[in-house]
């Protein structure tokens, strides 16, 4: 199978969920007075789910551009363990654009998708994946711009198609025979630290006390986790 | 809201997140340390983990429904990608169950 059909592929989930995820958003802009145009533009230079929608929230409330750029920040923590885990395979690509391009293009899912891929899969494979999921998009959101409420079937809870591709990578990861010891304990490492953080500190505040726990147990278990390895 | 002032706020936003995304290439460029690369290598199963979590967080625990449409689903997509070891079915079978569930079709 061509590299650019087997990343269309594995991006189909994405497809979907982006799709429908993109068209809330375009909706939701529209409906504060917002046209395609600047869909568009969010979309394309933003290019994170949860700072867009938190944007929203910011026309309403009338935010200073201090507070944008803290609430962003603050949100989008949990991208700096994306950078980290995609260092090496990243650092390869020596075009300098492509290699900017493709790290701005390091959503949720899209990190999903290239971490889990196979290692005989090359840097032509993960730029595919990361322009193919940001095009899906930002045509979800131009899209729900345009159309505004016109939408004729009711999509409540398609956003679970998300969930429902992280769960797979997760199945997925726990039933890999290779570094079957580590994969496990840091699976659980991840779950316990999360769930834990969850209960102590909310659903709004829990992400980044979950990522420093998550690094301490890590840093704790390394010995025994590069052991495994 | 003037259209200069929304645009500002976009560039803001979108700095903000690129630079975290960017950071550890930044931070990293001239050498990697030991304890970084090994956390890039353990790291994927944990944050996989803890997006799933992320992902589950809103679900209603101790009122009606008691996060059984979540739990309902996220079983059958286990279930059925421990069977059959396919990404798309195991999505599109799980959303639609919880689809059918939280419309109360079923």
């Amino acid at each position: 199978m061509g590299i650019f059909k087997r990343a269309f592929k594995d991006t189909l989930p994405v497809l979907t969920g982006y799709l429908v995820l993109g068209l809330g958003f375009g909706i939701l802009l529209n409906s504060k007075g917002y046209n395609a145009l600047w869909a568009f533009i969010m979309s394309v230079v933003i290019y994170s789910g949860t700072a867009q929608f938190v944007f929203i929230t910011f026309l309403t409330s009338g935010a200073s551009l201090a507070e944008v750029a803290i609430t962003s920040t603050v949100m989008g923590a949990r991208h700096l363990f994306y950078g980290i885990s995609m260092l090496e395979r990243y650092n390869k690509i020596l075009n300098k654009l492509k290699k900017i391009y493709m790290i701005h293009a390091l959503t949720d899912e899209t990190y999903a998708l290239v971490s889990s891929a196979d290692a005989n899969l090359n840097e032509q494979y993960y730029f595919y994946v990361s322009l193919l999921d940001h095009s899906y998009w930002v045509a979800g959101s131009v899209l729900g711009a345009l159309l505004g409420a016109f939408i004729p079937f009711n999509t409540k809870g398609v956003d679970f198609s998300l969930t429902a591709l992280f769960i797979t990578i997760c199945t997925e990861q726990w039933l890999d025979n290779k570094n079957k010891i580590s994969n496990h304990l840091s699976a659980l490492t991840g779950f316990a630290a999360s769930l834990i953080c969850l209960a102590a500190f909310g659903r709004k505040n829990f992400l980044i006390p979950a990522m420093i726990a998550i690094i301490i147990i890590l840093f704790l278990l390394r010995s025994k986790l590069s052991e495994a390895n | 809201m003037s259209d200069k002032y929304f645009m500002l706020m976009i560039l803001v936003c979108a700095a903000a997140t690129f630079l975290l995304r960017a950071l550890p290439f930044i931070a990293f460029s001239k050498r990697t340390p030991e304890f970084i690369t090994y956390l890039g290598r353990v790291l994927p199963c944990a944050v996989m983990a803890m997006l799933v979590v992320y992902c589950l967080k809103d679900a209603e625990l101790f009122n009606r429904p008691y996060a059984l449409p979540e739990l309902i689903s996220c079983l059958v997509v286990i279930i059925l990608h421990v069977w059959k070891r396919s990404t798309l079915l195991s999505i599109v079978i799980g959303t639609a169950c919880y689809m059918l569930i939280v419309q109360n079709l079923i």
